[in-house]
């Protein structure tokens, strides 16, 4: 049996494999029209965030693991005087800071010192720990892409939930769930 | 004759000498990392934040005797394979960078098929 | 009043396209061999009614009438007029009407330049094409018509995207869809001689002018977007394997074998089957592209208004013509056996077909994975450059090989008996090689095989190109082609080799020193200009090792319809090298971020491929005379 006999024996089989192939290529297709495109980090819900170093804001020391709530939950929120979103969600975290088993900590994120004490003179400090990055670096270990975001952790260090951009009413409601459920 | 295969051992162990002297190239890693804020852009190509942020970073890591492969792995564990431009290869990416090979290796075999048949004849 | 017009041609010439299926159909019941004048008629009414339908959308946006949706969406009142003429064709609405043209003015083409065929098989063609042209005048009509109204009418438009305000980006649609749609024509007579069973040489024959018409096109088309990616989007690249240029690239890889193979069966009357899938292959792969880049299912740089119904729409349109066209292959197909030897041209035609498909198979698994993993793992991933880079770039130095021999082998059979001489070929590129990167600069292994195998396959075409002219032999295309593909693989390996970038941040008046450049910032103005303002910097560039000194003016547009910042490089381009700069501002800061390159051979890298193109047309030109 040469190559050509082969072939024709199994011409039939190669055409019902091309159109499977053809037709997996279009469902592909169809299913992925109605994915979203557009790429954030929610998919390393889940993950642990392993060595954290920031800067405190006031004193020379460095903030580290042993500096969060051994218990309950944290909430870091990145923030910046000059970013605008960040005050649409600071009542929403002054909220939040009347809960007993949520500690936030604040990261204050390429900023001037003085405009960031401003801010929160006007706007009130729900921060239990204040950090600052002054040049972003620290934030990249944080998976920060742009701010404000928040990363909701328990005490393992497990990322609950990432919040891009704002904190909403939305966002609010689910954390104090998560704190009444636990 | 002696003449032409004594350049040609110098030509080729020139060349091969040659092949070691390359180091790290920030560049070409900045050209393979993602920036996320922006629409296809790499962080060697965009201005933005992010961009400036995760080349200071880089720059750091590298410092620390950090290899590529190291850097790339610390920002996917940050934020996830979309950052890197050249997938790194595990189940989901196996078909991938096999098929092309595959497809490849098929191809020869093909051709060699129909000629060699000709040739039995 | 416009919008009127535009939606009654485009209905009348659904009308007429059904009715050409009609008339065409009763021709096949007609024992005569030749086709109605009736049908040549509605033919030309349908190119002539559609041309006027693109002037009247030209017209809507030259005179700012908002009236019409893709004008409003599209156009500013302030806009330069050029730009006001080519944002018709710079939407989504607009370019689809332009693919109609094409097809429709294309399908008249055909018909009227092969009347030395059999009837059957150019009726089938015109009844293909017709169909095709009812189903793109069909998703005009229904789902993305550039003649849409707007109630009430809008008294200024949204304005252009700026980055799209540019000369090359105005002439690249209308290139690349001369290429794309082009291939449309062989798609419809694939199917046609299939259903005619047509013979194999005379099928060659009837398409090849618009395999390398299409194919030229699409070359050139490719480059004008790229050279507008080189300056425009401000990072000095030139390709980066973007979804959106990746979708230009696939059919072209689908065409190169197509004009290689093509030779095949017009010459020895083999391959039949595989001309036809590719020829199918090749406009599938049209339409698949313009899905990838409409439906905005992938992430890219070309930011188009998306829309999950076009994709809806286009997949449909696309699985009915893959099926539809396949069933018809699937019922012809025989498999008949191939007479083809080692060492003969045909194999090596082969082995180009072969590389061909692999490019594109890789281009093509590259560009839809990050869907893949989206669907099936809900996982997002990228592939970019370096996927591309690692997978295709050692096979094209073996590619390069196969080409530099391929051409000097005869048909049917060739001993080899100038192993000697090539030997000596590749011995001398290995030196050329040495001598650069002893000169000059170190680079690694890979760009060592690219320099010694495209250095090889010039050295080689240029010995062919000499012994062909010894003997009166002028087909010179195919040279022209192979030499400038080396040319360009050389100039793209060199160009990526010694290539220099710097990037850093300055303020006024400061200088920075690197390497053996000084660059100093000397000044930032402030310009107002029609549609708007720019802050332009002067840059004085000393390279001491050539001493040259050189003023750049790089800037920042600020562009108010609609509101944007566009980042404009400043270029000296040079036989040898260019020098590039591009700045900008850093939030919260006076310094500014500077971009500098100097990236060499960037005109022969342009040279090469518009060289390739000219082959051709070249081609094309000297086949016509041979017909005349």
């Amino acid at each position: 049996m040469d190559f050509y006999d082969f072939l024709n024996m199994k011409i039939r089989l190669i055409k019902i494999f091309i159109c499977i192939v053809i037709l997996v290529i279009i469902g592909t297709f169809f299913l992925g029209l109605n994915k979203d495109s557009i790429y954030d980090t929610k998919g390393l819900e889940g993950s642990y965030i392993g060595n954290i170093k920031l800067d405190h804001f006031n004193k020379n020391e460095i903030i580290s693991k042993k500096n969060f709530a051994q218990k309950g939950f944290t909430l870091i929120n990145f923030w910046a005087s000059w970013c605008g979103p960040c005050k649409i969600e600071h009542p929403f975290l002054i909220k939040l800071n009347n809960e007993p088993s949520l500690q936030i900590i604040g990261v204050n994120f390429k900023d001037k010192k003085e405009n960031a004490l401003k801010f929160l003179n006007d706007n009130g400090n729900p921060y239990d720990l204040l950090a600052k990055d002054k040049f972003g670096k620290y934030s990249i270990n944080f998976g920060i892409y742009g701010i404000p975001e928040s990363i909701l952790i328990d005490e393992n260090f497990m990322i609950l939930k990432k919040f891009i951009g704002p904190i909403t009413e939305k966002d609010y409601i689910f954390i104090k769930k998560i704190i009444k459920d636990s | 004759m002696r003449v032409k295969t004594l350049i040609l051992s110098f030509v080729i162990i020139m060349n091969i000498s040659n092949v070691f002297a390359n180091d790290i190239n920030k560049n070409e890693i900045f050209k393979n990392i993602r920036c996320l804020i922006c629409q296809g852009q790499s962080v060697a190509d965009s201005n933005s934040d992010f961009a400036q942020t995760i080349k200071l970073v880089v720059n750091d890591l590298i410092d620390d005797g950090k290899s590529e492969n190291e850097i790339y792995n610390f920002l996917i564990e940050k934020y996830g394979e979309w950052i890197v431009y050249k997938p790194p290869f595990n189940s989901f990416t196996s078909i991938l960078w096999i098929f092309p090979y595959l497809a490849f290796i098929i191809g020869g075999v093909l051709i060699f098929l129909l000629i060699n048949k000709r040739e039995n004849r | 009043m416009l919008s009127n017009i535009g939606n009654s041609i485009l209905f009348f010439n659904l009308l007429l396209s059904l009715s050409i299926i009609y008339f065409a159909f009763q021709e096949l019941k007609r024992n005569y061999n030749f086709i109605n004048k009736k049908i040549y008629y509605i033919s030309l009414i349908q190119s002539t009614l559609i041309i006027i339908c693109f002037f009247t959308l030209i017209a809507g946006f030259l005179i700012s009438d908002f009236s019409i949706n893709a004008v409003y969406q599209n156009s500013h009142s302030l806009k330069p007029t050029f730009y006001k003429i080519s944002g018709t064709w710079g939407n989504h609405e607009g370019s689809l009407l332009l693919w109609v043209i094409i097809l429709t003015i294309f399908s008249f083409l055909f018909l009227v330049t092969n009347k030395n065929h059999s009837k059957k098989y150019r009726v089938y063609t015109l009844i293909t094409q017709n169909i095709l042209i009812i189903g793109f005048i069909f998703f005009i009509l229904f789902n993305s018509n550039p003649f849409d109204v707007i109630i009430p009418t809008p008294n200024e438009g949204l304005g252009l995207n700026p980055i799209l305000q540019d000369p090359a980006l105005a002439i690249h649609p209308p290139l690349l869809y001369l290429g794309f749609v082009g291939s449309s024509i062989y798609f419809s007579a694939a199917i046609a001689s299939l259903l005619t069973n047509y013979s194999g040489h005379n099928f060659a024959r009837s398409i090849k002018n618009w395999v390398l018409i299409s194919w030229s096109f699409q070359t050139i088309g490719i480059l004008a977007g790229s050279i507008w990616a080189y300056y425009e989007l401000g990072w000095g690249g030139f390709w980066f394997w973007d979804p959106v240029e990746n979708a230009s690239l696939l059919p072209w890889f689908a065409m190169t074998a197509l004009i290689h193979s093509l030779i095949v069966l017009e010459k020895r009357k083999q391959l039949y089957f595989w001309v036809i899938i590719l020829c199918l292959l090749t406009f599938t792969l049209s339409v698949v592209g313009t899905f990838l880049v409409r439906s905005g299912i992938l992430n890219s740089v070309h930011t188009f208004a998306n829309d999950p119904s076009r994709g809806i729409y286009i997949l449909i349109f696309l699985s009915l013509m893959i099926f539809g066209s396949l069933s018809i292959l699937f019922k012809r197909f025989k498999s008949n056996t191939y007479n083809f030897n080692y060492n003969s041209k045909e194999t090596f035609i082969l082995v180009n077909n072969w590389f061909m498909i692999f490019y594109l198979f890789t281009v093509f698994l590259g560009t839809i994975y990050p869907i893949v993993t989206e669907v099936f793992y809900s996982q997002k991933i990228s592939v970019g450059p370096p996927f591309y880079n690692t997978v295709i770039i050692p096979i094209v130095i073996l590619f390069l090989f196969f080409m530099s021999i391929g051409p000097k082998v005869r048909w049917i059979k060739d001993n080899i008996d100038n192993l000697k001489t090539t030997l000596m070929i590749l011995l001398g590129s290995v030196l050329i090689n040495l001598f650069i990167f002893l000169f000059f600069k170190s680079y690694s292994l890979l760009s060592n095989l690219i320099l010694i195998s495209s250095i090889f396959l010039i050295i080689s075409t240029a010995r062919d190109a000499i012994n062909l002219l010894k003997n009166k032999e002028y087909n010179i295309s195919r040279i022209i082609a192979h030499f400038s593909f080396g040319l360009l693989i050389l100039f793209i390996g060199l160009n990526y080799n010694f290539s220099s970038e710097k990037d850093f941040n300055l303020k006024v008046g400061e200088v920075k020193k690197f390497e053996n450049f000084s660059i100093k910032f000397k000044d930032l103005n402030l310009k107002e200009f029609k549609n708007y303002k720019a802050v332009i910097g002067t840059f004085e560039i000393d390279d001491f090792k050539d001493n040259t000194k050189l003023f750049l003016s790089p800037q920042i547009r600020i562009y108010d319809n609609p509101s944007t910042l566009t980042y404009e490089a400043s270029i000296r381009s040079g036989l040898l090298k260019d020098f590039y700069i591009t700045m900008s501002n850093i939030d919260r800061s006076d310094y500014y971020n500077i971009k500098f390159q100097k990236k060499p051979f960037m005109v022969w890298i342009w040279i090469s491929v518009i060289l390739i193109s000219l082959s051709g047309f070249l081609r094309f030109f000297k086949y016509e005379n041979k017909i005349n």
